[in-house]
């Protein structure tokens, strides 16, 4: 509890005392004289309402009339006037356990999603004079040598000069899998340090790094607010007015009808009723609980490697109908892998490839490096002489004296070799040795493991259409398509043609379907940024992808998109039942204290009762698994 | 020119309503107050004395919402 909430209680505390001892005297004593029955009781009424007084004051003179502040003393300044002081000091007493529970529940909850959120370093180790000394990330500059012991944070992102170590990304990412890095391993601040000393030179300062960019991200989350959040407000505005002019209403124009009809106005009676009414009145729970609700989910998402930029695209991502994928990076796993070795004539797949890693040992094109990584052996580039590297056509080399020319069918045509054309789709590079036709190697991009069932949950959960869009040929676009079971495919595309597919399917859904668009952030900028939604995947340490998507997905697991679906719909749920369930009590109270049913108490418990169920409702977004 | 502010205030209504006075202050252009996260970004207008304006938000915030602080 924060010190004004500890004051308040006290107040409360005291007030309770002081109220059994002047409810107790008043009975046992049966004080007569009014002026001091009317004294015992607003000790009390002062002790827990003065504050309260003091701001509708306050409010008065500075024009905002219609605060809960001047509602809570109009109601008890009525209810005293009346002679009704139990009554008076009572809903004082209970509005400001309210207030207090209100402010605490609140409270807690912020702080529990703030910790959910806690990936803060709050030092990084430097060494001086042979001792490690604690200092602020902020006062480290680039170039600077950190040291990470087990159990630590990274503080700064930046480069492994010594040591090896598991770093858990969990925190960043939501997946447990441990890394394992070494020197020249680029390590990323917010992973926790789980075995081993690392000596990391950084490469950032401290508010440039991940971790810094991920907490301004996630706080400023709350700022984007949601339709609903500024439905509410605009609500608020009106309903407060509305109510005190219906109280008003009440007091003075029923009696006058009563005075009219039969000449007996009971003014008394509609004015304990006008005054319940005014109890009702504030719309805090409302108010409070849309938007603790959409940052519960904003809060369980990130727990889950989903950063979400606003609580606005969480409305967008629970009405999400078609989600559009880019291929590589998204559904594959961008990185080109051998696929296939068929070799001819002398060769076997053995050979081949080591002679296609040989030729290719010098290059460091991704095709290369590919070769080089799916050969075993050692790659002893001493047998590799006249090296001669064609852009655009591949390499002709001598391996251990032999003639070797490896490339696309291009240079095969150039070479006049014949070669047997492959039914596999990819990338193919073809190998001839001394002229002669020795085979050819399939390298392609794979598609991730749980591509397939992400769409078939999409798919299943109500997803009408996942599109997948990319730069790539057709062939190897369908083959995908086919294996990752997408709707429909778009191949073949520049960069300025995706975008125009993506207006072409958002020009075709109905204006309540949204539209989101998965990327993985490298080129595909202009699409993440026109779609209804952007998401950007694996986009850990990539600025440029954290800066143009509204979804952020810090791994690459297709499967988070359906999580973060599901977080959202369970969010706007929430955020319905608080909304129905806040407006049907209050304005059920509202007629019934009109019409005379419901009593002061009951309107205090429309007011702060719907308040602490709405709260507690709201905290259940934080844990949506 | 955006900025951040740190901001203490209670009621969530509370801040609906201190946002509304910061939003109407001379010189702010867009104003957010996030209850959750205790935040309020301003934006200022192209030429406003930032400290001046600030100076106005939080004497207009006091205004409707006495006990909410802003930390300038």
């Amino acid at each position: 509890m924060t010190k004004k909430q500890k004051v308040v209680l006290y107040r409360i505390i005291l007030t309770v005392i002081l109220l059994v001892a002047m409810v107790a005297a008043d009975k046992v004593l049966g004080v007569e004289n009014g002026y001091i029955r009317f004294g015992m009781y607003m000790i009390p009424y002062l002790v827990i309402g003065y504050d309260i007084l003091k701001k509708a004051v306050l409010g008065i003179i500075h024009g905002e009339v219609f605060d809960e502040n001047f509602l809570m003393a109009i109601a008890t300044i009525g209810a005293m006037g009346l002679g009704e002081y139990l009554e008076g000091a009572a809903v004082m007493l209970f509005y400001q356990i309210g207030e207090l529970f209100q402010s605490y529940a609140v409270g807690k909850s912020r702080k529990n999603i703030a910790a959910l959120m806690d990936i803060r370093p709050d030092y990084a180790n430097i060494e001086e004079d042979g001792q490690l000394v604690q200092v602020d990330p902020d006062e480290i500059a680039i170039g600077t040598i950190i040291v990470v012991q087990p159990g630590e944070k990274v503080a700064i992102d930046g480069v492994v000069v010594e040591g090896n170590a598991t770093l858990n990304t969990s925190a960043l990412t939501g997946e447990s899998i441990p890394v394992e890095v070494a020197p020249g391993d680029s390590v990323i601040s917010g992973s926790i340090n789980m075995s081993g000393v690392l000596r990391i030179r950084t490469e950032k300062e401290f508010d440039e790094s991940t971790v810094s960019k991920i907490l301004e991200l996630v706080e400023n989350s709350a700022m984007k607010k949601a339709k609903t959040e500024n439905f509410i407000s605009k609500f608020a505005r009106y309903y407060t007015p509305f109510v005190c002019y219906m109280a008003l209403a009440l007091a003075i124009g029923m009696p006058v009808i009563q005075l009219l009809i039969n000449g007996t106005p009971e003014w008394k009676l509609w004015f304990i009723r006008a005054l319940t009414i005014l109890v009702i009145s504030c719309p805090c729970a409302l108010v409070i609980s849309i938007p603790l609700s959409f940052f519960g989910g904003i809060g369980a998402a990130s727990a889950r490697g989903i950063l979400v930029k606003g609580s606005n695209y969480m409305e967008v991502l629970a009405d999400t109908n078609y989600v559009v994928c880019d291929k590589t990076g998204t559904l594959t796993e961008g990185v080109f892998r051998v696929n296939q070795i068929n070799a001819a004539g002398e060769f076997n797949e053995e050979t081949l490839l080591e002679v296609a890693a040989l030729a290719e040992g010098f290059s460091n094109h991704p095709i290369s490096k590919s070769l080089k990584e799916a050969y075993k052996g050692e790659i002893d580039l001493t047998r590799v002489t006249d090296l001669e590297e064609i852009s655009g056509h591949g390499v002709i080399a001598r391996v251990d004296g032999r003639e070797v020319v490896a490339g696309n069918e291009k240079l095969m045509k150039k070479q006049n070799i014949s070669y047997e054309l492959p039914k596999a789709v990819g990338t193919i590079v073809y190998v001839a040795v001394d002229g002669e036709y020795a085979g050819h190697i399939l390298i392609a991009d794979v598609v991730k493991k749980n591509a397939r069932q992400a769409v078939k949950r999409m798919k299943a959960s109500g997803v009408k259409e996942v599109i997948m869009l990319t730069g790539d040929a057709q062939a190897i676009a369908e083959s995908v398509a086919k294996e990752v079971g997408v709707d429909k495919v778009y191949s073949e595309l520049l960069p300025a043609q995706k975008v125009e597919r993506l207006e072409e399917i958002l020009s075709g859904k109905q204006p309540k379907e949204m539209v989101a668009f998965v990327g993985d952030g490298i080129n595909d900028a202009p699409v993440l940024s026109r779609a209804d939604l952007g998401i950007a995947m694996g986009a850990l340490g990539s600025d440029a992808a954290i800066e143009a998507a509204d979804i952020v997905l810090m791994d690459d697991n297709p499967d988070k998109i359906i999580t973060a679906i599901r977080i959202a719909r369970k969010t706007l749920g929430i955020v319905r039942q608080n909304i129905t369930f806040s407006l049907i009590v209050k304005f059920g109270c509202l007629f019934l204290g009109a019409i005379g049913l419901a009593n002061m108490w009951m309107a205090i418990f429309a007011d702060v009762g719907v308040m602490i169920l709405a709260v507690l409702n709201a905290m259940r977004a934080l844990r949506i698994r | 020119m955006k900025k951040n502010y740190k901001v203490e205030v209670d009621c969530p209504n509370c801040a609906l309503k201190m946002e509304e006075a910061a939003k109407k202050t001379a010189g702010v252009k867009e104003a957010t107050l996030a209850f959750m996260t205790q935040k309020m970004k301003v934006e200022f207008e192209d030429n406003a004395d930032v400290d001046a304006v600030m100076q106005e938000v939080v004497k207009n915030c006091k205004k409707t919402v006495s006990d909410g602080e802003i930390y300038l």
